[in-house]
């Protein structure tokens, strides 16, 4: 989270600039624009999700005689999920404390265990989406099932692409020390990272939560 | 190893597709190899295609909007000839080559004429009007671009290798499943869609930051000039639909290949979906295109009218009305589909009340001209032709938008007319208007006025000639999409709205022809002072064409109109107002291949999932990010322009400015 604080507080500090505020004092420095314009990449990423919730929660009930999220989903698995995808946003946010105090090893040995829980939760989702398939309960099977395997699965991608860009990222702080555009380009990635925990959020509340609800809870 | 891809790809037995191509391939292979033999080519790679100047990248947008205006065009006129031939007969064009057409004729013109057009203008004007030096991601935008160009490039690849969907320009399912288009088609529509889409959005990200983020010192959102105002409401349209549009064609695209069940009629699937989805994009998608054309009109009917734009508050409000109730409308494009009354009622509701802030934005244009000194150089006729035009598909629009009339006149030709309306009306005479007035800012020299008019007649005689017969065949009972017909009392308005098309030719071939000659005689037409049309806002203050920082000193914004007021000050006592600044030498970005290489390997992968095959998908999707790899590895982001450079350029600026003054006195 300090990338996303800082953002504020830049924000904040260039409101009380002498020019009244509203960005009149002339163009933002190039941190902020950075951070700026990766929010907006993110909303936009959001509503590609909420285009996949919403097909998820039209196609709920269409199982066409094959298995539901009840007979299915196995809270135990995603629980475990869950508390990896969350300790790994608490080992990226101890990483841009490293960052922030330039300290080469912890920042690398954090952006390492980043990883690893990433790498973690990714091995057991794909466990998980493996022996779905082996039940006959693939993508193919119903358009319930086609619609859970494409919101979940475009998590995991996005989790897949946040772990090369992690890689990428060390090997960056490794070559070229903690230049400023780099460290712009950390603090987009720790903006991405955070943005995927939040979706997950959703995918846990909204997918495995009240997919195995008692059928007479359920709307 | 290649896939699907075999010689039965090529369409041999279609000379029509074939020869075209051929035609374009050679035309292609002649204009590269002048410019090899010429040695352009250092010149091309060094000053466009590397370049990641925002008024480059406009430029290139607006002419790949041209070139594919033309494209889209032939289309056109290929299915104005078959219903003028296809009376009790079959015409020349068979079923599956005519569904072809039509569903190419609307991607290409949506797509890849209106988008990159309004992008373009946007991309070349923003950056100036803010009084700023470049976008805020300047490489990012030429991603953008090129990622736009490369969608452009599949589609019309699939005139010679494959086919191209039959789907229409949204591709309905069940019909665009596996099962009913087993071809290629859909999945170049797809494909091609998915590219230009990521480019268009990263556009979008970054005018809105560029907005939001850097103006120059002074200017307050309520001093941004109204073309920055509805950029940005365009573009965060952009950001908030464009991703629907990812995702459903997402969705199809997993149907088609791995077997998942979204759309299709079996195993629960539900087609509906992809109409509610495909319109929650579809439906803002067309004030994406027409907010900026609200904008270039703005500021034209302003600067023709010698008068500050009448209502400025109210034209915000306005456009951001315009902005949100966008995404309350959708489900008017299928009123026939069995929502129910009280549904369609509140959508029918909605979508007459956005009539209301287009109506203010009318008036407010109406009231700057009452009582102004109007010139009626081309792009004031443009401006004037759209009200005109505009006002009429609107109120058509209302029409359509009352469900009981809906149920009537649903996709038949008065639905065609009436887009074509405010489309033709608004967004491509918004894009000629705005060509024709920036042209001098981005080039130094004027078009040649002339042409500009003789090609607005064609265009806007030839729109009411092409169309209005088709408001004429809706109510008569002419459904859109007919490949031939036996209705006699059709037949004559078949035939008038084919000589309407003929007209906008005309029009089209004056355009190019304006070109050329403009081109041709730049000397005569070198407009020195970089103000050519008497203007207000401050691209006008800079030289023409602009130099690569934009403003040597970035201008202090202190009201509405900082340019006018100046140019009022310094008309008043004769001379320049401001003394001579104290010149810095300034850092650009420099130039980069990243944007064309990442389009390379975006083309590469398109075409090798469009014909599965899957290691040079898997080989272009490792050069993407190679490619990127490489450009986050560089160590050296800008250039520095030394400050004698920017001393000599400003110089000359304000020695022009100077003698503008002196000769008007």
């Amino acid at each position: 989270m300090s990338g996303a604080l800082e953002v504020a507080g830049e924000a904040l500090h260039s409101h009380a600039s002498p020019v009244s505020g509203h960005g009149m004092g002339g163009p933002a420095p190039k941190r902020i624009i950075v951070g700026y314009g990766f929010w907006i990449f993110l909303l936009s990423d959001v509503v590609m999700f909420a285009s996949f919730f919403a097909a998820y929660a039209v196609l709920f009930k269409n199982t066409a005689g094959g298995p539901s999220a009840r007979d299915l989903f196995d809270l135990h698995n995603t629980a475990v999920q869950t508390g990896c995808l969350l300790l790994s946003t608490f080992t990226c946010g101890m990483a841009g404390l490293a960052v922030a105090e330039r300290n080469m090893r912890w920042t690398q040995l954090m952006l390492l265990l980043t990883g690893l829980l990433g790498a973690a939760f990714l091995s057991l989702e794909l466990h998980e989406f493996t022996g779905l398939v082996a039940r006959g309960a693939g993508p193919t099977r119903s358009a319930f099932l086609s619609s859970f395997f494409t919101l979940v699965g475009c998590h995991g991608v996005h989790v897949t692409a946040g772990l090369l860009w992690l890689g990428t990222m060390m090997a960056q702080f490794q070559a070229k020390g903690f230049r400023e555009d780099i460290r712009h380009r950390f603090l987009c990635f720790t903006l991405f990272w955070h943005a995927l925990d939040i979706i997950w959020v959703g995918i846990f509340s909204l997918v495995y939560l009240v997919g195995t609800l008692p059928a007479e809870m359920l709307p | 190893m290649l896939g699907k891809l075999t010689w039965q790809a090529i369409p041999f037995d279609q000379p029509i597709p074939l020869l075209s191509g051929a035609l374009v391939g050679l035309i292609l292979a002649g204009v590269l190899i002048w410019i090899v033999m010429k040695g352009h080519l250092p010149y091309l790679w060094r000053e466009w295609i590397t370049s990641v100047d925002h008024k480059r990248i406009g430029v290139m947008y607006c002419l790949l909007a041209l070139v594919m205006l033309i494209r889209g065009f032939i289309d056109a006129l290929m299915m104005r000839s078959q219903q003028a031939l296809a009376f009790h007969s079959g015409g020349y064009l068979p079923p599956e080559h005519y569904d072809q057409i039509f569903s190419a004729h609307g991607t290409i013109m949506i797509f890849f004429v209106a988008m990159p057009f309004v992008i373009g203008l946007m991309n070349f004007a923003v950056p100036l009007q803010l009084g700023v030096r470049d976008v805020a991601f300047p490489t990012l935008n030429s991603v953008a671009f090129w990622l736009t160009a490369a969608g452009a490039l599949l589609v019309n690849v699939s005139l010679v290798i494959g086919e191209f969907a039959r789907t229409g320009w949204l591709p309905f399912p069940p019909l665009s499943e596996l099962t009913y288009s087993p071809g290629v088609g859909v999945d170049y529509y797809a494909w091609s869609l998915e590219i230009s889409g990521v480019g268009t959005l990263l556009g979008g990200i970054n005018i809105v930051t560029t907005i939001l983020k850097m103006r120059a010192p002074g200017m307050s959102y309520m001093r941004m000039p109204i073309f920055c105002w509805t950029s940005l409401a365009s573009s965060l349209l952009i950001i908030a639909a464009f991703p629907i549009l990812t995702a459903s064609l997402a969705m199809l695209l997993l149907d088609r290949y791995v077997g998942f069940h979204f759309f299709t009629n079996e195993a629960g699937g539900n087609a509906m979906m992809f109409m509610n989805l495909i319109w929650a994009w579809g439906h803002p998608e067309v004030y994406i295109l027409i907010l900026p054309a609200f904008g270039v009109f703005s500021e034209v009917v302003a600067t023709f009218s010698h008068k500050s734009l009448f209502g400025r508050r109210s034209m915000v409000v306005a456009t951001l009305a315009i902005c949100i109730l966008s995404f309350t409308v959708w489900l008017h494009h299928f009123f026939t589909m069995g929502a129910g009354g009280d549904v369609n009622g509140v959508f029918g509701i909605a979508s007459m009340i956005i009539a209301v802030p287009t109506g203010v934005k009318i008036f407010n244009w109406l009231f700057t001209m009452y009582g102004g000194r109007i010139r009626f150089g081309s792009p004031m006729l443009w401006s004037i032709g759209f009200m005109v035009t505009f006002v009429i598909g609107g109120m058509t629009g209302v029409l359509l938008a009352s469900p009981a009339a809906d149920f009537q006149l649903h996709n038949s030709l008065f639905l065609v007319a009436h887009f074509h309306n405010v489309i033709i009306g608004g967004v491509l005479f918004g894009s000629f208007a705005g060509y024709a007035y920036w042209f001098p800012k981005a080039f130094g020299f004027r078009l040649d006025e002339r042409l500009g008019k003789a090609a607005f007649w064609c265009w806007f005689v030839g729109f009411y000639v092409a169309f209005v017969p088709l408001y004429v065949l809706g109510l008569e009972g002419m459904t859109r999409r007919m490949q031939h017909y036996d209705r006699p009392e059709w037949y004559p308005w078949v035939l008038i709205a084919g000589v309407g098309a003929l007209i906008i030719l005309c029009g089209i071939a004056l355009q190019v022809a304006q070109l050329w000659y403009s081109i041709r005689h730049r000397a005569r037409l070198r407009e020195p002072t970089g103000d050519p049309w008497d203007a207000r806002t401050l691209e006008w203050s800079t030289a023409s064409p602009p130099p690569a920082y934009n403003f040597a000193v970035l201008p202090t914004v202190t009201s509405e109109e900082p340019y006018w007021d100046l140019k009022h000050r310094a008309r008043e006592l004769g001379r320049l107002v401001t003394e001579e600044p104290h010149y810095e030498p300034l850092e650009m970005p420099r130039n980069s291949a990243t944007g064309f290489v990442t389009a390379f390997f975006a083309v590469v992968a398109g075409f090798s999932l469009i014909w599965h095959i899957w290691w040079l998908v898997i080989l272009s999707l490792v050069g993407a990010y190679a490619t990127f790899v490489v450009f986050a590895w560089r160590d050296i982001h800008e250039i520095v322009i030394p400050v004698e450079e920017v001393e000599r350029l400003d110089r000359a600026n304000r020695a022009a400015r100077a003698r503008a003054l002196e000769a008007a006195r």
